[in-house]
């Protein structure tokens, strides 16, 4: 009789098995493209098998080997993570489909084996890892094994744009991964342990000012991997270059794992010391400042990170709340954000190929193609925050969340969050204006080339499912709201517990 | 806990280097800097593993005072594989790197400096009025970035110079 949270290593090991065997299939591109399908496929049925399971029966804890003593590493899958995995699977199925044409185009003449199957799979490995993982160290794996394979995927074909971006992208990382295993050293050095549930049981009952440096080391390198100000400058630097399908990845998800790593650590490590005046004035300068960045902007790429910077800051405004409100609008925006951003992505990938240029200037007339003005316009009124999309419902969310808690601080940030809201509108209509609407200007060549119907069919997918979640924003709110209210209850140490006297200590 | 301070001091003194190097321009230097910091954490991580006692692979061990703590050897032991693979594609990117520019630094930005020559230039970015008679706002734009990419490369090509300059005046 298999138990269900036999289950929770699949969404890791499907896609490492099935890396291996996409890159053992290497000559044949086509054999590849189907391994990498199937096997997402799969991660994403058993991500919603483990959803399912998780809302229905509670948190899932898998101890790996079952070793006595509370000795291993182990997976433990609460609302929160196995709502991520459904949405990382179901963005990185949809980029994968985008992909493949790309990787047809790009890859015969470059490299004879094609290395975009594997490491996009190991990426996907990663990037479940890191949602599932119940310590500290394992938390660190699972980085590393999406930034190196993000690494990989941002210097794909190496031409000489990608490797100049690629550098920064990768010295940054690379900083931040040190900073990661010093915190780990601090942490084991005064707890003597990396387990989660451990940790939240030991760290509280260290000398305070030893739980402010380790508090303050984890949101540094959280930060630095989500983005936020004033860690962000190496994301518009460096996700504009890569391949199209690349950013759109990244922008949705790579970003999303610092938010979760920040959420994790706040609320299992400091509840009480949620540092709310420090992390909300943190975010509305990330809302602000992204936003004002993205004003400045000429390259649509360059400025959908610019915008992606300044969400992060309204996902960190809901958890500098630390209230079960502020938790649950912070997740459901996190949902949101992460199908609107690879959306807007991948709408930019086919304003390339449609108009030949990302660049705002050279750019004109393509309302006439009437497919991509539709899938341009409905993501970009639900990233301005119009209602009655999802980005307006979680909006509002956070604002009522925000308002309950009444300080003149959280007045303020609310304020900022209209205005960037305000703000991003005028961005996205900014784009809407120079590149669809107005005259195409002489001077610049008209390819018009047709769009591919599988880029076409994965993009309007994913618009597709950020219109759906405007209708079904009922029943995710309320998702969000009872794993915000199990976080606040300690579900996932109970459930550890269990599993703990389950195994036998 | 006791910890050695032999390793604090040592394990500070190469994350202190490493980081420094990490500063650098070149590719090359800030690998360097990796596998000194990467090298300080490991002895960081040996220091909070207590004294040293029996290798931690003694049969029957059911005494765990008398047996050193696996569990940061463990961790050491990923962390040195991991510098091991970062290791090897930064030297990978640094050679891709030469083989396109000559050198393998880590350049500033472009398009950061595009838009920093449109401020000072105090130029507006094209607005929705585009029907306003006589102002091209889009040729005054791209006459301006271009002159601010041609003075980006001019800037590069000299602090590329000025380094080969001092380099050459070191030797």
């Amino acid at each position: 009789m298999i138990e269900i949270n036999q289950m929770l290593p699949l969404p890791v090991l499907l896609p490492l098995i099935g890396a291996g065997f996409a890159l053992a299939f290497g000559r044949i591109r086509s054999a590849q493209r189907i391994i990498s399908s199937v096997t997402l496929t799969l991660v994403l049925i058993v991500a919603g098998i483990l959803l399912w399971v998780a809302d229905a029966e509670g948190t899932q804890v898998l101890w790996l080997g079952a070793w006595p003593d509370g000795l291993g590493i182990m997976l433990v899958a609460d609302r929160l993570s196995v709502l991520m995995l459904v949405v990382s699977s179901i963005v990185t199925l949809s980029v994968l489909v985008f992909a493949a044409r790309s990787d047809m185009d790009e890859g015969r003449e470059k490299a004879p084996v094609s290395i975009f199957h594997p490491t996009y799979l190991v990426l996907t490995a990663g990037i479940s890892n890191a949602f599932l993982s119940g310590d500290l160290f394992n938390l660190f794996v699972g980085f590393e094994m999406l930034l190196f394979a993000s690494y990989v995927l941002l210097t794909l074909g190496a031409p000489r744009e990608r490797v100049r971006s690629g550098s920064t992208y990768v010295v940054v990382s690379l900083f931040s991964s040190i900073l990661f295993l010093l915190a780990i050293v601090f942490v084991y050095g005064a707890a003597g342990t990396v387990n989660f549930a451990q940790l939240a049981e030991r760290l509280p009952q260290l000398d305070s000012g030893v739980q402010l440096v380790i508090q303050l080391m984890l949101l540094v390198v959280f930060g630095i991997k989500a983005a936020v100000f004033p860690l962000s400058a190496w994301l518009p630097d460096s996700y504009p270059t890569a391949p199209a399908s690349v950013t759109a990845v990244f922008a949705g998800l790579l970003t999303k794992v610092g938010i979760y790593a920040i959420i994790r650590v706040q609320t299992l490590f400091f509840p009480h010391s949620p540092l709310t005046d420090p992390l909300l004035w943190v975010a509305l300068a990330t809302m602000v400042i992204g936003i004002l960045g993205a004003l400045a902007q000429n390259e649509i790429k360059r400025l959908l990170s610019f915008t992606l910077i300044s969400h992060i800051g309204y996902m960190l405004f809901g958890i500098a709340l630390s209230s079960e409100a502020g938790l649950s609008a912070a997740i459901f925006y996190v949902a949101h954000h992460i199908f609107i951003q690879t959306a807007m992505f991948l709408v930019a990938a086919l304003i390339e190929r449609a108009g030949g240029s990302t660049r705002l200037d050279r750019l004109g007339g393509l309302a006439s193609n009437t497919i991509l003005a539709v899938m341009f316009f409905i993501p970009a009124l639900n990233l301005g925050g119009v209602p009655p999309f999802s980005g307006f419902l979680g909006k509002v969310a956070l604002i009522e969340a925000g308002v309950t808690l009444d300080t003149w601080v959280t007045w303020v940030v609310i304020g900022g969050a209209i205005v960037t809201s305000l703000l991003t509108l005028m961005a996205v209509l900014r784009i809407w204006n120079m590149a669809f609407w107005r005259q195409r200007p002489e001077d610049s060549e008209a390819p018009n080339r047709r769009l591919p119907v599988d880029w076409l069919f994965s993009a309007s997918a994913l618009v597709g499912v950020t219109v759906a979640i405007t209708f079904l924003a009922g029943p995710i709110i309320e998702f969000t709201e009872r794993a915000a209210a199990d976080i606040f209850a300690g579900a996932y140490l109970t459930a550890v517990a269990d599993a703990i006297g389950a195994v036998g200590l | 806990m006791t910890a050695s301070l032999f390793l604090v001091i040592a394990g500070a003194v190469l994350v202190a280097a490493g980081l420094y190097l990490f500063l650098e321009r070149s590719l090359m230097r800030i690998l360097a800097g990796l596998l000194l910091a990467g090298n300080g954490v490991n002895l960081l991580f040996m220091a909070v593993s207590g004294p040293a006692r029996l290798a931690p692979f003694v049969e029957d061990a059911t005494d765990q005072s008398s047996i050193s703590d696996p569990l940061p050897q463990a961790m050491v032991l990923t962390a040195i594989v991991i510098s091991l693979a970062t290791c090897v594609f930064l030297l990978a990117l640094s050679y891709r790197s030469f083989q396109l520019d000559g050198h393998d630094e880590v350049a500033d930005d472009i398009e950061d400096a595009i838009v920093r020559r449109r401020a000072e230039a105090d130029l507006t970015s094209a607005t929705f009025d585009e029907a306003e008679e006589g102002v091209d706002h889009d040729t005054d734009l791209a006459e301006a970035e271009a002159e601010a990419e041609a003075a980006a490369k001019a800037e590069r090509r000299d602090a590329a110079e000025a380094e080969t300059a001092e380099e050459g005046e070191a030797r």
